[in-house]
């Protein structure tokens, strides 16, 4: 019996020949991820163990990306106590504002990330990085704690769902819109504690930012990872970046899985989720006359360069709707630095829309757009849950950064074909 | 352990964000958290909520964020145990890891109601409804997860096996 991608990386850092679905394994983590808020919590717990240092200072990582700049006294304490931590340990990866990043978007383009890893980071959207070929699944803070101690955790080898994406895409049909359309077809828990393995022609020819947009969103169907095979658009991604040797794992063609879904991509629409749950997916067709206060491109899902590509391409020599703020959140610093080389900055800035410096704010109701009562958005993010974005009665619509744009040009929820 | 309190009912897919919204984050203190528990869902809830009370939810509870301070707010509110069809695992695994019992038994949730009073064996997984008089058995906690809780939580158990 073959094993799957999944199994094969979980294998190898539970220096086992092989691993089950339902095993519970020892495994070498290769790298362990906190931020500002989840990062004082486990810093506490580690101190509680007893060590003095955590087990290697280049492969934790601190990134203060959720409330930072800071948005209040208590969340400066925080994002001090994390770096403080960072400086006292040694850390060479931590990230200071101004070099900084989203995470999800940091990790992979400053080659920390790898395929073959193994990641535990504390935060859902940690699996993210599966699209490099890499098992990383979010824990908490206690988990954390323990693995910067260790470096190691223990893990249940998940089963396997493998979705083959058949067909081409169409136009203004993304990474995004496939993830919303499968989110919508097994629900918010169709992949509760199993991996979302990603296959087929579809996903051969999707970008890496496409493809870090589906892993990303696993979480959101209750996944314990989302992955795709290293090929070599992976390769090329990862070569020059890597700051360590990786190893590509295939799934064997004759790999167990719980369940094979097929979709035929040439005939999914853009998406979008309706309030208040991801898997409350229609066509942004079929979405009627939703009008909207605010639309936010950006997060560790949409917040990559060629997601900022698209929403400029969508509003260029366009003006944002007199009803509608329009706030963009390149990912990274150096997205940010690309995007202002390009002219990206320049057409969101000549169209009546705000840029921030890289950070999760409002995606959580954070800060930097947080919705008031009965305000409606539309996110490039990847939860709409009650209160996501601040008050317990506004609403979230989430959809890919072309939809965000197109929308925010018509102060409703629209299709870019009808401004482009 | 015995823990016995009343029961309040929540749906499904009760996520990370309705038990303790990002709002409330800049702190990670339990009893400042467990001021704002389930407000979203139940605004009265941090108000009702009694030391031993049991939080009955449906399937995929803890939904969404890997946030602790989820099953930390739970906690802090006074609340013994959670029962659910279903949990989505980041919130099973905080639960275990800071000491929050927590059990899976679809048929607990089926013949609990908010009000009801509960029993609940966590070693053997028996829950009673007290006020029914039905009883209910819970799957198992894995052997893996035992010994963490019999060590006191994950941090006492890494403390254990580093010394």
């Amino acid at each position: 019996m073959g094993m799957t991608i999944t199994e094969k990386v979980l294998a190898r850092a539970a220096r086992r020949d092989r691993v089950a679905p339902g095993e519970l394994i020892s495994a070498r983590v290769d790298v362990v991820l906190g931020n500002d808020i989840t990062a004082p919590l486990a810093i506490r717990e580690f101190r509680k163990i007893g060590v003095d240092r955590v087990f290697d200072p280049e492969r934790v990582i601190l990134v203060p990306d959720h409330f930072v700049p800071n948005k209040d006294i208590q969340s400066a304490e925080q994002a001090k106590e994390m770096r403080d931590f960072a400086r006292e340990q040694g850390l060479t990866n931590y990230f200071e504002i101004g070099r900084m990043g989203i995470e999800h978007c940091l990790l992979p383009e400053q080659g920390l990330v790898g395929p073959g890893d193994v990641v535990i980071g504390a935060d859902s959207h940690t699996c993210t990085y599966g699209a490099l070929g890499a098992f990383a699944t979010g824990v908490g803070s206690t988990d954390l704690a323990a693995a910067m101690a260790l470096g190691e955790t223990w893990f249940k080898v998940p089963a396997s769902i493998k979705f083959i994406y058949e067909g081409e895409l169409p136009e203004w049909v993304g990474g995004k819109d496939l993830i919303l359309h499968t989110i919508g077809d097994i629900g918010v828990e169709g992949a509760l504690y199993q991996a979302m393995e990603f296959t087929g022609p579809a996903i051969e020819n999707l970008s890496m930012d496409g493809r870090f947009t589906m892993a990303n969103m696993a979480i959101e169907a209750g996944a314990k990872n989302g992955i795709i095979a290293p090929d070599g658009r992976t390769i090329e991604y990862v070569r020059g970046r890597a700051q360590r040797p990786y190893e590509i794992f295939q799934s064997d063609p004759d790999a167990e899985y719980a369940r094979v879904i097929t979709y035929d991509v040439s005939q999914i629409e853009p998406q979008v989720a309706f309030p208040h749950s991801p898997d409350n997916t229609r066509p942004v067709t079929e979405a009627g006359q939703v009008e909207i206060d605010q639309v936010v491109i950006g997060s560790c899902t949409n917040g990559r360069l060629e997601d900022l590509r698209l929403a400029a391409r969508v509003l260029m020599r366009h003006r944002v709707h007199k009803n509608v703020r329009l706030i963009v959140i390149p990912g990274t610093q150096e997205i940010y630095r690309r995007a202002m080389d390009e002219g990206l900055l320049a057409v969101f800035i000549r169209a009546g829309g705000a840029v921030s410096t890289p950070t999760c704010g409002p995606c959580l109701g954070g800060h930097m757009g947080v919705l008031a009562r009965g305000e409606r958005a539309v996110a490039t993010t990847n939860r709409n849950f009650v209160g996501r974005m601040g008050h317990p009665e506004s609403e979230v619509y989430l959809a890919n950064p072309a939809v965000a744009a197109a929308s925010a040009i018509l102060g409703r929820i629209a299709h870019p074909n009808e401004v482009t | 352990m015995l823990l016995e309190g009343k029961a309040w009912k929540f749906g499904d897919n009760i996520d990370t964000d309705v038990i303790i919204p990002a709002r409330y984050l800049s702190t990670s203190d339990p009893a400042e958290l467990a001021r704002h528990c389930m407000e979203d869902a139940d605004p009265g809830f941090p108000g009702k909520v009694r030391p031993g009370d049991i939080i009955v939810g449906g399937r995929n509870f803890g939904c969404g964020s890997s946030r602790e301070h989820a099953p930390l707010a739970i906690k802090g509110a006074g609340v013994s145990c959670v029962i659910a069809r279903t949990f989505a695992r980041i919130f099973y695994r905080n639960a275990f890891n800071i000491g929050l019992p927590i059990l899976e038994c679809p048929a607990a949730v089926d013949g609990i109601r908010t009000g009801d009073r509960v029993a609940v064996d966590t070693a053997s997984g028996t829950i009673r409804n007290l006020t029914t008089g039905e009883e209910f058995a819970a799957k198992p906690i894995p052997p893996f997860m035992q010994e963490i809780i019999n060590s006191g939580g994950l941090i006492a158990y890494v403390r254990r096996k580093l010394t």
